[in-house]
Formats: structure tokens, sequence, C-alpha cells
């Protein structure tokens, strides 16, 4: 599809953050606690949506596959809490290990003891797996609908042995974060949720600087020409597996970090982050939001999920099919997304339609000048 | 004891193949992934579960038998109409780029799932009975009909016809059968008759009957679709879209013909794979997606438009599903030495033989990316 790379102009963005930010500090007196936090879960979900607009937005790659981060980095932060607050239970483990006859922490969980290793972890883990499953997969130049298959089916099996493996992990029941403790706090208290609201606001901030500076510059334009020719990439003498490696790894990152925040405030990490949909619907967010637009992103998935839930009160049984109508709409008649609307020709075209603007006198050059400029600014 | 695991082998194998063998097609054609399969056989399952609880009542008791035969044809039928209805109104808009279509198809998977959940069965009968009417009832006229009328107005009044014909249907169906006039999100039975149920023996091995029948249905299917595209005109123009679209088209073949038709036979087929499915285990809103990831890695391993791939693939992985689920190896080299035996114990339950299948899958792209018989070519982008 041919896809123009959107730049939000600097006034748009300032207005649109500035907007954000005084709804992030209003936040905490206007909401109640239980949407407090529903808002801070939904801002760490725009972190992971970050990552996926970086690899789908600018790269070109449509990952199914995102979850598999998203849960590593739960499973890690939530197992660190679980192990510094075992200490009443018996063999100074963790309770569920009991209930399978396990005595001993299994090896791989022992680094978890230092907090300062299990904060590495949450971002290194995920990025890792994602670098080294990147690289098998786009060394053969995998790509295209093979690659977000090949994804899918690794969320499966991600999926499928961390839904299995109870002595390890406790299965399908999950870790449970919200009864631990954390600098003498209880986790799941209402005065450290609030801090986990305000930490992660300031962490959707640092993420979007990143994702800014990482997109900008050569590297940037190198992913952009891997998203829009690749082969022309590879031809002018880059070598796009690295670039698609590491971009894969630094958008396995950002979930890795997005979920070690959803799990602190949503209580539990369980084999259900690492569900199909779960994986889709990110793609989504990011394609509302409008692809390429960082910013897009960070909106898509908080507008997204807290109209899911308010949806789901309402009337649980429509949300689905609101959701897939989104997606077909999205996909057919908002290429963009939103802000892409916004900024492009969409309200030109709607005022027009209803004979509210006047319609702009044009021919076919003119066109087709405008085109040819778009490609050269790619 | 081998001819055992081989049986299973080809019996999990035969159900992957003809779920995978629409997908293929679609795929070959378009190299469009369409992630509605799912959804499209769980339509084929239930047009199965329609058609028994419709050969109950008292008119048709007699023939209760032959119920499974029937929905086959009902399933392809149905399936393909849905699939013909995605192609024109989604798909056609989306070509050339895979991956939006790849997110609008999960967007009808989703309307799919909820639309089986919230419609009570009888009235989703009839509007798939008025859209099979809309459909096909302007192209039974003549071309004489369709030179002297403005065929706007017949395609128009067809459409006024099959949405009565569907509101009729719909209601008689949930009048005459109580268990379809209420929506449920409860899982429902197929119940196999009675010549389908218990045990052949074969070499003195005991095979259950409706996995025989899965692995008849198969096959019929296969030989049904390969000599459709090898011996018809349309399978050939099928088969020339497949290879190079432009000069296909350049040649005077529609190519917007051909791809309707494509779909429509492959979604047809995930109907067929519905009712195998039916005969196995439960049926219930989510049921597509229990195979759904099996039909792609067959479609991965198999590589592009070539079936050979497709079957070669799907009786490989379900072989080695059954080798290393059920820890066959163990049996057939019983003193192996421990390291190794631990290893295939740990992997002996289903969901961890998935995950050793996918590792292999993903060795085995390292030496052939392309799957296993590629299409040949030079081309940069494949």
């Amino acid at each position: 599809m041919e896809f123009k790379n959107l730049k939000l102009s600097k006034k748009t963005t300032l207005i649109i953050w500035v907007i954000i930010i005084s709804f992030i500090i209003a936040a905490p007196s206007i909401l109640p606690v239980f949407r407090l936090n529903l808002l801070g879960r939904y801002l760490s979900l725009a972190i992971v949506a970050l990552g996926v607009d970086l690899i789908w937005g600018f790269t070109g790659l449509l990952s199914l596959g995102q979850g598999i981060f998203f849960a590593l980095g739960g499973y890690c932060a939530a197992m660190y809490l679980q192990i510094t607050s075992s200490s009443e239970f018996p063999n100074n483990i963790p309770e569920f290990f009991g209930l399978y006859g396990v005595d001993n922490l299994p090896f791989f969980w022992e680094p978890f003891r230092s907090p300062i290793f299990s904060l590495l972890a949450i971002w290194v883990i995920p990025a890792l797996v994602a670098g080294m499953l990147g690289f098998l997969v786009f060394r053969n130049r995998i790509k295209g609908v093979y690659f977000s298959i090949l994804t899918q089916a690794a969320l499966l099996v991600f999926f499928n042995f961390f839904n299995g493996q109870q002595k390890l992990i406790n299965g399908t029941n999950g870790l449970k974060t919200d009864v631990t403790q954390l600098f003498g706090q209880m986790v799941g208290s209402e005065s450290m949720q609030r801090m986990f609201f305000w930490l992660t606001a300031l962490i959707v901030v640092a993420a979007w600087f990143f994702s800014k500076w990482v997109v900008k510059g050569r590297f940037g334009n190198i992913l952009i020409g891997i998203r829009d020719d690749e082969p022309r990439v590879r031809f002018t003498g880059y070598n796009p597996v690295l670039f698609k490696t590491i971009i894969f790894s630094i958008a396995g990152g950002l979930a890795g970090i997005s979920g070690a925040l959803y799990t602190v405030q949503s209580g539990i990490v369980s084999p259900q982050f690492m569900t199909v949909p779960f994986s889709i619907e990110m793609v989504i967010w990011v394609a509302v939001g409008g692809r390429g637009t960082l910013l897009g992103a960070i909106l898509g998935a908080v507008f997204i999920n807290y109209a899911k839930s308010l949806v789901s009160e309402a009337l649980p049984a429509s949300w689905m099919f609101i959701q897939g109508g989104l997606f077909i709409l999205v996909v057919t008649a908002l290429p963009e997304g939103v802000l892409g609307w916004v900024q492009g020709e969409g309200p030109r075209n709607l005022l027009q339609r209803f004979g509210l603007k006047r319609k702009i006198e044009t021919y076919p050059s003119l066109e087709i000048k405008n085109k040819t400029e778009g490609l050269k600014n790619e | 004891m081998l001819l055992d695991s081989l049986f299973n082998g080809v019996a999990i194998g035969s159900v992957l193949l003809v779920a995978a063998l629409g997908l293929a097609i679609v795929f070959g054609l378009m190299g469009v992934i369409n992630l509605a399969h799912g959804e499209l056989m769980m339509l084929g399952a239930y047009t199965t579960y329609v058609t028994q609880l419709i050969f109950k009542l008292p008119l048709l008791k007699p023939y209760y038998n032959s119920y499974v035969i029937v929905s086959i044809f009902f399933a392809f039928i149905v399936s393909g109409v849905v699939g013909i209805l995605l192609e024109k109104t989604v798909i056609r808009k989306l070509y050339g780029s895979p991956l939006e279509t790849l997110l609008a198809t999960w967007g009808v998977s989703l309307i799919l799932q909820q639309f089986v959940r919230s419609v009570p069965l009888a009235y989703g009968t009839g509007l798939v009975i008025s859209l099979i009417i809309g459909l096909f009832l302007p192209t039974v006229f003549s071309p004489k009909v369709k030179e002297s009328i403005n065929f706007k107005y017949v395609k128009f009044s067809s459409w006024i016809f099959a949405s009565l014909a569907g509101v009729l249907s719909g209601h008689l169906i949930a009048s005459s059968v109580s268990k379809l006039s209420r929506a449920s999100a409860r899982n429902v039975d197929v119940t196999a008759p009675a010549w389908m149920r218990g045990q052949v023996e074969i070499l003195g091995t005991a095979f259950p009957k409706t996995r025989l029948m899965i692995i008849i249905i198969t096959l019929i299917s296969v030989i049904a679709i390969t000599l459709f595209l090898n011996q018809s005109a349309w399978g050939m123009r099928i088969r020339a879209v497949t290879q190079n679209r432009e000069m296909s088209d350049c040649l005077g073949i529609s190519t917007e013909k051909v791809d309707v038709l494509t779909f429509g036979i492959g979604s047809g087929l995930a109907g067929v794979a519905g009712v195998a499915v039916s005969l196995l285990g439960s049926v219930g809103p989510n049921v597509g997606g229990n195979y759904i990831v099996g039909c792609f890695m067959v479609v991965v391993l198999g590589g592009v438009g070539n079936l050979l791939g497709t079957i070669f693939a799907s009786f490989g992985i379900g072989i080695m599903t059954d080798l290393i689920g059920a820890g066959r190896l163990l049996s057939i080299w019983p003193d192996m030495p421990l390291p190794l035996s631990n290893t295939i114990n740990f992997f002996a339950t289903t969901s961890m033989a998935r995950v050793m299948i996918f590792a292999l899958i993903v060795i085995f792209l390292q030496f052939k990316p392309t799957g296993l018989f590629p299409q040949k070519g030079r081309m940069v982008e494949s």
C-alpha cells in the first residue's frame, strides 16, 4: 500500500502533549481510584504500542507476537516481587512452589533475588528473545505475511509453554503481585498504585522521546527505506537484517517494560497476556491512532482501551462487533489513522462534502507534483 | 504399533490438510492470509449441527443417516457464500496490501464469532439463505434479459426476494426446531449417525470410523480440487493468475472473476473442514482458533502455489505431532539413554508437542526459507 510518511507539525505535537500532560496531572484528583488505576494500565499499554509503531509504522514489520515480550517483562517483575516477599513461606520461596512439591527455587529464577538484575531483566530479556527470534527469521529474508504468521505461531508456542509449566511458573494461574511487598508496602495498596501511575506516566514520556530519537536521522531513514522498498536498501549496501533485528529487539524491550508496569497495576501476570487476540489488538491501537506517528500510538492505546472498558461495562456483547468493525474500517477507510486523517486532507474533504468549504481548484500536474514531493520526503 | 502411530498421524494430518487446502489456494493466488479462515470452518461445523437438527424433523427422519453427507455440501455452500461476500465487500479493496488484509480479516473473524454467539442459529441460517439467493439469483437470468432490462433492477428485486425468503425460512426453522430459536454461546455437539460410530478392524488394529470418514472426506476434497485445477478451464485460469497476474489480465482472463471464484472455493473448503472438525469434538464459537495456527504452519512449511507441498507438510506435521505428543519414540526404542528419554518425556503432551514442532519448523526454514516446494523464479521479491 502506498503510504505517505506522516510528519506531525511541531505545533500539533506540542498541543497534543500539553493536553495529555495536563490531563495526566489532573487525573489523580478528578478520577476515582478504580478509574485512575485503569488509566495507569492503559498508559502502560501505550508503551507497547510505541514499540508496535516502531516496527510496523516505520519498518513495515507486522508482528502479531508482541504479547510474548509483554508477558516476559511481566513475569520478570512479578517473580522478583514474589521472591522478595516470600520470607514467611517454607524454604523461602514463593508460596505456589509448595503446592507442586518444589523445594528449591528453579535455577533460572535464582538471579531474580537481586533487584538490580530484575530491573535490567524486565527489558533486557524480552529484547534478547526478540532479537534472537528476529535474527533467525530475518536472516532468511522471511517477511510480509510469512513474518506475521511466524510471530503468531511463536506467540501460541510461548502460550502453550507457559500455560503447561506449573512447577516452574505456576502455569495457567499466573503470578500474583498485589499482595507482595515492595519497600515495605503492599504493591496493591492505594499509595503504591498512585506511585506506579506517576512512574508509568513518566516512562511513557521517556519512551516517546526515546522512540523519537530512534526514528530520527539516518537510522530512521533506513527503517523507512526498509518499509518502502527493502531490496533497494539492500542493493544500496545496507544490511536490512541488522536494522530489522535491532528495531525488533527495541520493540521487544519496550513491550517488556510495558508488561512489567501493566502487571504491577493489574495485580497479576498470567499466560492470558499471550493470547492471540491481545497481541492483534495492540496493532489496532496503532492503526487507529495513526501508524508512523508515535503520538498516535499512545493516543490509540489509551482511548481504545478506555472505550473498551466503558462499552463492555454497558453492553458486553457489542464490543466484539465494534472491535471487528473498527479493524475493517481502519484498514479500508482510514489507512493513516485518526491523526493522519486530521493532519492530511481529511477535515477539508469532509467540510467540502457538506459545502462548508470551497473546493480547491486543482489540475493533474499539481497532484503528481505533490506525490513526487511526498516520495522525496520519505 | 507402528501402524497405529501412522494412522493417528494421518488422521491428524488429514484434518490439517482439508483445513489448510483452502487457505493455501487463496494464499497462493492472492498472497492473502485469511485470518477468518478458522471462523469459516466454524460456520461449516455449525452448518453440520443445524443440518443434523433439521434432519431430525419428522419429514426428514427416514433419511437421518445421510445427514453427514448432505451437510458436507451445505457447509461448502454456506462457507463459500460467506467467503464470496467477504471478498466482494472487504478484501477486494485491499489487494496488494496483504498486511492490511490480515487485519481486516481478523476483524471479520471477531464479528463472525460474536454473530454465532448472539444471533439465534435459525435466523443466522435464514440470513445465509438470503445471501445465497441474493448472490446467485441475478446470475441465472439469460443474457437476453440482461440486455433488455436495466440489470440494476434485476439485482435489486432479487435481493428483495432473497431477504423475504431468508426471513421466512429463518422463522420456519425457528418455529419448528426449538433448539435453534435462541441464541447461546454454549458449545453444541454433533452426534455421528449410527453407521459412523464404533470401530473398524484393519490388520488387527482397531480404527475409529469417524477418523476414517475424515480421511475419506480429505481424500475426496484433494482429488476434486486437483481435478478442478488441472482439468477444467476455470482451473487453468486460476493457475495462470497464480503464476502471473498482469500477464493473464492482458490475455483476457477476468482476474476479478478468478479472485471471487478462488476465494469462494477456498472458503468452501474451510466449510468442509468444519464438517470434519464437528465430528471430532464439540462445536463452539472458538472452534476455528484451535486449528488455524496449524494451518498457517502447513502453508509456511509447504510453500506457495503447490498442492503437493501442502499435502506433504500437513501429513508431516500430523505424524510428527503424534510421534512427539504421545512419546512414541520411547516405545519404539525403550532403552535409550536417560537424558534423551527425559527430554522426550518432557515434550510428550499435545501442547508441548506444538512447541517442539514450531522449533523444528523454524530450524527447517533456516535451510529452506521458501518451504518444501518453492516456486521457481528470479524475482527479487518473492
